[in-house]
């Protein structure tokens, strides 16, 4: 379980998906679904990209400018959403914020996002950690 | 002698309070400052002893009370050095900026005319401009920057290239850089071109003497909370006769000496015009114990502290490639910065674990990032109450602070 990840092992986590975030791109295909989102407190300006396909997300990708944690909290979103169906992703995204504020969460579901389990640390940077997620949320909570 | 021991004593919130656990380390006084126990007596005393409304009632307390709200706003037309019925009590900087935007360009600013404003301004000191441009049909024009800075050359090169600047309104010490204009030369090169000059000065009023009257600006704005004064209270300083000249904005009971039922209005005269509505109150009390408590401090004291502080972090940082400032030749108390690699908000969230607040991003000055270079900054700004002590932690922690994400997994 990721839950057993060390300290170190989370650090080189979000580093990786900070300094190489294989999903910032914006989509090369049609049928995208984008939001946009920016910050009032940071420097993220990010647009969400969703294709969603038969009740399912089928890719999901994002551009913009972004600190660390923004960066690569929304890579990570990307890469566990990408194959999820809607409700799925919804859930996820839920479990997510439980633990951005520090309440019970199905950590079965997060993979690789409970590197941020300590965000709550750094309440200034929880909207950084959550602008991805909620861009998501924003697009498929209407499907 | 100027006894920083003394003055942080005066301080309740740097009596060992603490952030993230550590000692709190407050280096972000040119968003903010704290208030000393002067002030915060003084508006506890509003509320305990005093609690009445101003030019309202026939009684002893509100008269009282329209006394303490004429001493003032005399306090503050001393300190600055204006005649006291050129001192308009506004919500701050942003108001009384707003203010002079509603009242005057609003008023006397058509299609073809514009205002000189510089990619290095606060919001408050742009976007009141655009709306007014939006109304008027009025363009705001920008000054040439000459390596970050407004110089006196950059604004007479302005008039000589357009002939339709009918206001010109800069800060007098930036909110990012630090620099300061020289506001006199600016205000001759001005008038001589036929314009109106309003100098912000929401980082130079705290930190410095300005004198009203001999910098011959036409308009000066500032606000109380970045000068140890309470927030939600700042004043716009006019000349008598554009204050008169200027329109009302916001209108109600208070600025009025009467109206009928022909939509006939006669409004009182400045300031008095420009103050509808009940004013704040206990917030005017506390500004003029702040410029109480820094008047007894001495401003030169106050401006040399901050450059000594400034030229101290700056000698501390020489020969550490890694920090990149832009603002070395400046000296106020601000430094913006970067650590190489590293994003502004990762720096000052690895910073906060450590106890010490700066700010990071553009500052409210969304034009800045071209002029500097950089998306993002880092800014340390200090005060009067700021030690060489804070100074040393905060290079400390900018040295051996560590990796930006021990901010979320210390122990």
């Amino acid at each position: 379980m990721p839950i057993s990840l060390t300290n170190e092992m989370m650090r080189a986590i979000i580093m990786d998906h900070s300094s190489n975030p294989t999903n910032k791109h914006t989509p090369s295909g049609e049928g995208y679904q984008k939001v946009h989102m920016h910050s009032d407190n940071c420097i993220d300006d990010l647009d969400i990209y969703l294709k969603i396909e038969n009740d399912r997300v089928v890719d999901a990708c994002f551009e913009g400018i972004a600190c660390t944690i923004s960066l690569s909290s929304t890579d990570i979103m990307c890469d566990l959403m990408k194959g999820k169906t809607i409700q799925e992703s919804l859930y996820m995204i839920e479990q997510y914020q439980h633990m951005m504020h520090e309440e019970p969460f199905d950590d079965e579901v997060l993979d690789e996002a409970i590197v941020f389990i300590n965000t709550s640390k750094q309440a200034a940077r929880i909207r950084c950690a959550t602008i991805g997620w909620n861009a998501a949320n924003s697009i498929l909570k209407d499907k | 002698m100027y006894d920083i021991k003394k003055v942080r004593l005066d301080f309740p919130m740097l009596q060992n309070k603490t952030m993230q656990g550590k000692p709190l380390v407050f280096l972000d006084n040119a968003s903010t400052t704290f208030k000393p126990r002067q002030v915060i007596e003084a508006m506890d005393k509003y509320y305990l002893e005093m609690n009445s409304n101003s030019h309202r009632g026939d009684y002893d307390l509100c008269y009282n009370m329209d006394v303490e709200v004429a001493k003032a706003r005399e306090t503050i037309a001393k300190f600055i050095n204006s005649d006291v019925n050129e001192v308009v009590f506004t919500s701050g900087d942003t108001e009384a900026i707003n203010l002079v935007a509603y009242g005057y360009a609003l008023e006397y600013l058509k299609k073809g005319d514009q205002i000189l404003i510089s990619e290095t301004e606060h919001a408050s000191n742009v976007l009141p401009w655009y709306r007014i441009c939006d109304l008027t049909g009025a363009k705001v024009c920008f000054v040439k920057l000459d390596d970050k800075r407004i110089t006196v050359e950059g604004v007479r090169n302005a008039f000589k290239d357009n002939k339709s600047i009918k206001l010109v309104a800069l800060a007098h010490v930036g909110n990012v850089l630090g620099y300061e204009i020289n506001a006199k030369e600016i205000a001759s090169i001005c008038h001589k071109n036929g314009a109106l000059f309003l100098l912000d000065g929401a980082q130079s009023v705290p930190h410095m003497a300005v004198d009203f009257k001999d910098l011959d600006v036409d308009f000066l704005t500032f606000s109380a909370h970045k000068m140890c004064g309470p927030t939600g209270i700042g004043c716009l300083v006019g000349k008598y006769v554009l204050l008169q000249k200027m329109a009302t904005f916001h209108t109600g009971g208070g600025m009025n000496v009467k109206f009928n039922n022909k939509q006939e209005v006669i409004p009182l005269d400045a300031p008095a015009k420009f103050e509808a509505g009940t004013l704040n109150l206990s917030a005017i009390i506390g500004f003029k114990a702040a410029i109480e408590y820094l008047t007894n401090l001495g401003m030169e004291n106050i401006h040399k502290h901050d450059q000594e502080l400034f030229e101290y972090a700056i000698s501390k940082l020489e020969g550490y490639d890694n920090i990149i400032i832009y603002n070395k030749d400046s000296n106020s108390g601000i430094i913006a910065f970067n650590i190489k690699g590293v994003f502004a908000q990762d720096e000052a969230t690895l910073l906060n674990s450590k106890g010490i607040a700066v700010r990071s991003g553009q500052h409210c000055a969304k034009m800045i990032d071209p002029v500097i270079g950089e998306p993002a900054t880092v800014r340390m700004s200090t005060y009067l109450y700021t030690s060489k002590e804070e100074i040393d932690i905060f290079i400390d922690n900018l040295i051996n602070g560590g990796d930006i994400l021990d901010a979320y997994f210390f122990n």
